[in-house]
């Protein structure tokens, strides 16, 4: 499964972009998260507050509590500010 | 006719206005870069792809609710600076009601629907910028 970070999210982390394998008991968005914060002290930073984190699954914007099962490109990000 | 752009060049916005004019009336909205806090610098970050995806999603989305002969959505992304165009979104129709209200549509829905993120540099110092609870219920109207 191919990950984006973006804004302070990106920053946190280090990295724009990483593949990673969640385990079975990662189901949702949510878990997703939960799971990766545990990857390092900028993943940790990062997913401190989930309210603060929206996503995209294959680039469609979800809800934290969607599925993620199927899903080749998983992006996280805070709020967006466009416009 | 549908036209999404999402580029670092300035926006020109008499050649996007021409093109807008393909019936009775053309509304349009121009953003500009405030210089808010003393912000010296403005970078805007996006979701190559996804962004692009959503502009269209709006603007067929407002073909679809006004009779449209035309939607224009420019963002600018990159660095810029105060004063300068950051977003531009226009619509064409036969009549002024449906032109306003589907460029208004266009703005207040671009703002919670596309992937941008907006990074102010004030006094050397950059920060991200806070999303608003109002620009949610604004474009939330159009729901």
């Amino acid at each position: 499964m191919q990950l984006l970070y973006f804004a302070w999210v990106r920053e946190r982390i280090g990295v724009g972009e990483e593949q990673v394998t969640p385990p079975p008991h990662v189901a949702t968005v949510a878990d997703l998260i939960a799971w990766l914060a545990a990857r390092s002290d900028g993943h940790a930073a990062a997913f401190a507050e989930p309210a603060r984190l929206r996503a995209a699954v294959d680039q469609a914007f979800v809800p934290l509590d969607s599925a993620i099962a199927g899903a080749r490109e998983v992006a996280i990000f805070p709020p967006v500010t466009g416009g | 006719m549908i036209r999404v752009l999402v580029t670092t060049d300035q926006i020109d916005v008499a050649a996007e206005h021409e093109a807008l004019e393909q019936g009775g009336a053309v509304a349009t909205f121009t953003g500009l870069v405030r210089a808010d806090d003393g912000v010296a610098t403005l970078e805007l970050e996006h979701y190559p792809g996804a962004t692009e995806a959503a502009l269209h999603r709006l603007a067929e989305e407002a073909v679809g609710r006004w009779s449209l002969s035309a939607v224009t959505i420019v963002h600018r992304v990159g660095p810029m600076h105060p004063g300068e165009r950051i977003v531009f979104t226009g619509a064409c129709s036969a009549h002024r009601a449906a032109a306003l209200d589907a460029c208004a549509f266009l703005i207040d829905r671009l703002k919670t629907d596309a992937p941008f993120w907006k990074r102010e540099v004030v006094a050397g110092q950059s920060r991200w910028v806070e999303a608003r609870d109002g620009d949610s219920h604004t474009a939330d109207r159009w729901r």
